[in-house]
């Protein structure tokens, strides 16, 4: 792992595997999306809305997914120094963000017609609104630690830490508490739902995935290539003798 | 007693909002990856 730390060799890698990731997880994420809206059965109580599981499931698995990957880069960060872990940090969060807001969005649109109502203030959606919190709170911290100090803080590294408490309690919540969400259909090795449903959700879940994991490299080019090309401007300046 | 409410009118918001939120996402990281790896390397020719 430190071998990809190295900012040259990770562009090197970064190149062929960003259009790769990007391009797979559309063709499977509109596939499944496809498979879901037009050829996947209506479920026997939920009947039609369940398709909005498709969309609802991989964008909450993200957000938390999102979440993590801040945590572990940050973790990286303050315990190896690895060049790269802030900007994988950086990366993730916006991604993470939207589909955290996409899984709130999709899940009120599924609650009204399914609970009859468009929220309540349970575990699970209302640890979900705090993560969206998180992220908000997280990008302002890192923006003010690029402004201040060039992000030499250690600041986002520990809130990204700390913040991953939220994600186990997000995933028990339904368990720890009485919530009219209903609890996990797919756990570690078994799942509830019939393949019928099972199937195009698993797709849509490695599509939407793939695209993550395709932003956040795409996320990490464009935030590496800034930090180059203020490093160059600043030893131009510093050379003409402006600084 | 619950009014019907028709289920398709709740998936397409969701599908619109979903895939919306998705594309406005792929577009504006490769637009902003194309622009910052343009600016390091106007500033490698300067």
């Amino acid at each position: 792992m430190h071998g990809f730390a190295n900012p040259a060799r990770f562009l090197r890698i970064a190149r062929w595997l960003m259009p790769l990731c990007m391009g797979a997880g559309i063709v499977v994420a509109f596939g499944a999306l496809g498979w879901g809206l037009l050829a996947a059965p209506a479920e026997r109580l939920q009947g039609e809305t369940v398709r909005i599981v498709y969309l609802h499931v991989p964008a909450a698995w993200l957000g938390m997914a999102g979440w993590m990957g801040i945590a572990v880069a940050s973790f990286t960060e303050l315990v190896w120094r690895h060049p790269l872990a802030g900007i994988a940090a950086r990366a993730c969060a916006v991604p993470g963000a939207v589909f955290t807001a996409v899984c709130l969005i999709t899940g009120s649109l599924w609650g009204r017609p399914a609970w009859g109502t468009w929220w309540v203030w349970d575990g699970r959606l209302t640890s979900m609104l705090v993560l969206l919190f998180l992220y908000f709170g997280w990008m302002a911290l890192s923006q003010a630690s690029e402004a201040s100090d060039g992000g030499q803080s250690k600041a986002p590294a520990i809130f990204g830490l700390v913040g991953a408490v939220n994600i186990p309690i997000i995933h028990y919540s339904v368990t720890w508490w009485n919530s009219l969400h209903q609890p996990p259909s797919i756990t570690m090795g078994k799942s509830a739902m019939s393949g019928a449903f099972l199937w195009p959700l698993l797709f849509a879940m490695l599509g939407f995935t793939l695209i993550f994991g395709g932003v956040v490299l795409a996320r990490m080019r464009a935030i590496l290539a800034n930090q180059q090309a203020e490093a160059r401007l600043r030893r131009k300046a510093l050379a003409a003798g402006d600084l | 007693m619950r009014e019907a409410m028709d289920p398709w009118t709740f998936i397409a918001a969701s599908y619109a909002i979903g895939v919306g939120a998705t594309v406005a996402m792929i577009g504006w990281s490769l637009l902003s990856m194309r622009r910052a790896e343009k600016r390091r390397d106007d500033a490698r020719k300067r």
